[in-house]
């Protein structure tokens, strides 16, 4: 009799304790945050582990990059287009118990836009005028001028809902008012989030998760293939990804990202400030071979600074086909029927290194020789992006709908065009949807066929994860794991 | 006595002060910025200059040099820029890592390394000592790295025994600690008790030729009594000096073992912390090290005295 009731409850803890397990979720991520405070830092890695997981902004962003309601329930825009009435929802609260409010809203947005504010991009909030609490739950925002992707702008990590109780420790402990709730951060090896129970949207299917910091690609694939953890986020040996393709326990997801992979020219330089040569470069490259032999064949071909999934994109990849007889025929027109020699410098990311050796090639063959240095992104950022001492470089730009830098003439590839400059001034003015498309294509077009930069490929995110365990973004609109809907299959 | 201590401990500073300038001086001149680095490729010149305000960087290199190496003696050694902690607490997390993988590194190094030594040693020119120098050779020559894959392809991928790497923490338990740091504890060991095993023998067969060793078989010990009683004390000199630098090699060059196995150590933090040009962390774990192999050094002295008493006098 004992026995077998010492049975029952043995069985009874061990499916407890099945079943307990795997509501956990171990995700491996190469980079580390530096620390946990989205508003003040540029570093990808903290979007990825807090973005609607544990902070939320008043706008959120869903898989496929639509824009949607988050902290605010509904807004009001008025006719001018200057001023948003943000309605909050009732009833949530920050993880340490304290009421969202809309003086909170307001703390949060005018800490981004102070002054000394470290935001990251600050240029998100420069347009606005004013902030006001009108009651508890209702926020009014005032423009300087209209801006038509405003709510976009208000979805990103750098304006998530902060509250003026935690903040002066939200480096290392997050207070936020997200699905999950930050538990612990081992430095150098993980954090760990875990359910909040007393959130005010729908709960999370997961009870916690942990997110491993795994630098070495190799350690990576080790740690995937032992099953040590779940999920690899954005996988850095695309090399091994056939492998885990051809293994029942894993998929593998390729999906979009905000990634323009650029080949930048120094637009100020001799001899990249004849057009010409600009163009000569970009029929010298061959995207192709560049996707199939740096990323495995993961990237989509771009002929601008847009996402292709964007539905505004228009492919302009014929403007710069691949075509070395046109490439020597224009630069002899451009008076270097011999070629020239530049320098072509690589931040560490694998696409930028194997890229580039693919690049320098084929370059060569139309006689531009190339001179390769390899740079930590410190020294790049010193040299190439803050000294404009560079020919060539290779970067990916990440962040989402940024075709503005294109009208900043002291941005590091130096491209100067006032048409351009007062295009994207109107479209930020422009809140009609199809003018915003119209105005998007045409901008698209004159960079395009400027030659401002070579424009390679879309980066694509290519993420390994254990075959049982759905509902990871394959899209990365933002740099965000959303595990809001992650669960495991039963 | 005094007098000898007294010229030591001045000579200490000495190379300590030395070391500091040397290092805040090196990393100054090294390109990059911690602000920009922080900020990323869309920030605005001004919210750079924020920040660069608000971590101190503004001020000239003395200034900050002098305000580095006040709060160093008196035990501080400052915040982070990435991290915006502080460096002696984030120095602690790895610390309760590196230590004990170099512990136990050094202690599967003397293990293995004294046993083979020895055994070579009193079997010189035999067919076993050759074979086991030429292991040694191969246990030298082999990157620790490549070992330390296949141990994850064997013990984690395909047996399963251990997990492929990572580091549960102190407070899950003590053997399951030393279960996660075992693999890249032999991996680091292999290629330092191939070493110490050649220094081992190499040692022990010059003592083993000296004339105190034939007087004691002379007078009637066997080869065994001889060898512990009279040949090991005298071979060990050079075996702690090997010791000695093994020890602070491991506690700062596990870097690339810390990366196969991502354990979160002390070579790791630095690796990283220069990527960013979080140049205190540098500055701060840097100086420690320095500070930890003069203390090594200084321990191996002592223990040169402990093993030849007639070091004691010389003083």
């Amino acid at each position: 009799m004992n026995r077998a009731i010492f049975g029952t409850v043995a069985a009874a803890a061990l499916l407890a304790g099945a079943t307990a397990q795997a509501r956990d979720v171990t995700i491996g991520m190469q980079l580390e945050p530096p620390h946990l405070d989205p508003t003040s830092a540029a570093a990808g890695a903290i979007d990825q582990v807090l973005y609607s997981n544990v902070f939320e902004g008043l706008t959120r962003f869903s898989s496929d990059g639509s824009v949607g309601p988050g902290l605010a329930e509904s807004w009001e825009i008025s006719e001018d287009g200057l001023t948003y009435t943000f309605t909050l929802r009732g009833g949530v609260t920050f993880h340490d118990g304290t009421d969202l409010d809309a003086t909170d809203v307001t703390f949060s947005l005018d800490r981004a836009r102070a002054e000394d504010s470290v935001n990251a991009q600050k240029a998100l909030f420069a347009n606005i005028a004013s902030t006001e609490a009108v009651d508890a739950n209702t926020v009014k925002v005032t423009l300087t001028n209209p801006q038509g992707n405003f709510l976009f702008n208000m979805a990103w990590g750098d304006a998530v809902i902060v509250a003026p109780e935690s903040i002066e420790d939200i480096k290392a402990n997050p207070v936020g008012t997200g699905a999950f709730k930050f538990s612990d951060w081992k430095q150098g090896d993980s954090i760990t989030l875990e359910k909040n129970e007393n959130y005010w949207g729908e709960a999370a299917k997961l009870d916690g998760a942990t997110f491993k910091f795994i630098s070495d690609p190799t350690a990576a694939f080790a740690a995937m293939m032992a099953e040590d953890i779940d999920a690899f986020y954005v996988y850095p040996a695309p090399e091994n990804l056939a492998q885990f393709e051809a293994d029942p326990r894993f998929t593998v997801l390729a999906g979009n990202t905000e990634g323009e992979t650029i080949m930048a020219m120094n637009n100020k330089l001799s001899p990249f400030d004849n057009k010409l040569v600009r163009q000569a470069v970009s029929h010298a490259i061959d995207r192709s071979a560049i996707i199939d032999g740096a990323m495995f064949g993961y990237g989509t071909p771009i002929g601008s600074h847009f996402a292709p999934h964007n539905p505004a994109y228009v492919d302009l990849t014929g403007n710069s086909n691949y075509d070395p007889e046109k490439a020597k025929a224009l630069l002899a027109e451009a008076g270097y029927p011999d070629g020239f020699t530049t320098t072509l410098k690589l931040p560490p990311p694998s696409y930028a290194r194997r890229g580039g050796e693919i690049i320098a090639a084929q370059l060569r063959e139309v006689g531009i020789e190339t001179e390769i240095s390899n740079l930590e992104w410190a020294q790049w950022l010193e040299q190439a992006f803050k000294g404009y001492d560079y020919g060539l470089t290779i970067v990916s730009h990440t962040e989402p709908m940024d075709i503005g830098i294109y009208a900043r003439p002291e941005y590091y590839f130096q491209y100067d065009n006032p048409a351009f400059q007062q295009l994207i001034t109107d479209l930020d003015a422009e809140n009609d949807p199809a003018k915003r498309t119209e105005m998007m294509q045409e901008a698209q077009k004159i960079i395009s066929e400027d030659y401002v930069n070579a424009y390679l490929f879309q980066l694509a995110q290519t993420s390994v994860v254990n075959a049982k365990l759905k509902g990871i973004w394959v899209d990365a609109p933002t740099q965000a794991v959303d595990l809001t809907a992650v669960y495991w299959e039963e | 006595m005094l007098r000898y201590t007294l010229t030591r401990t001045g000579s200490l500073l000495i190379s300590l002060i030395v070391a500091s300038l040397v290092i805040f001086f090196t990393l100054e001149v090294v390109p990059g910025d911690p602000a920009s680095f922080m900020l990323g490729i869309n920030a605005q010149p001004e919210t750079i200059a924020a920040l660069r305000e608000e971590l101190g960087l503004n001020q000239s290199p003395w200034a900050r040099y002098l305000s580095w190496i006040t709060d160093l003696v008196q035990g501080d050694l400052g915040t982070s820029y990435t991290y915006r902690s502080p460096v002696s607490e984030i120095v602690a997390e790895r610390l309760v890592i590196s230590l004990p993988l170099a512990a136990y590194a050094l202690a599967l190094t003397i293990l293995i390394a004294f046993p083979v030594g020895i055994w070579a040693a009193t079997r010189r020119g035999s067919f076993a000592d050759i074979s086991v120098m030429g292991g040694t050779q191969l246990g030298i020559a082999i990157p620790n790295f490549w070992f330390a894959m296949l141990m994850v392809l064997v013990f984690a991928i395909n047996l399963r025994w251990f997990s492929a790497g990572g580091f549960p923490g102190w407070d899950e338990g003590f053997w399951v600690s030393i279960k996660a740091l075992t693999l890249p504890a032999i991996s680091l060991a292999l290629p330092q008790a191939s070493i110490l095993a050649r220094v081992m023998r190499s040692s022990l067969l010059d003592t083993l030729d000296e004339d105190y060793i034939r007087t004691a078989r002379a007078k009637g010990l066997t080869k065994g009594q001889a060898l512990r009683g009279h040949a090991l004390r005298n071979a060990l000199i050079p075996v702690l000096t090997i010791i000695g630098l093994q020890f602070s090699f491991l506690l700062a060059g596990a870097i690339i073992i810390e990366n196969v196995f991502f354990l979160p150590g002390l070579g790791r933090l630095v690796f990283q912390a220069i990527s960013q040009r979080d140049l205190i962390v540098v500055e701060s774990v840097v100086m420690l090290l320095v500070f930890a192999v003069i203390m090594v050094n200084f321990l191996v002295d002592l223990a040169y005295s402990w093993v030849d008493p007639r070091l004691r006098g010389r003083r």
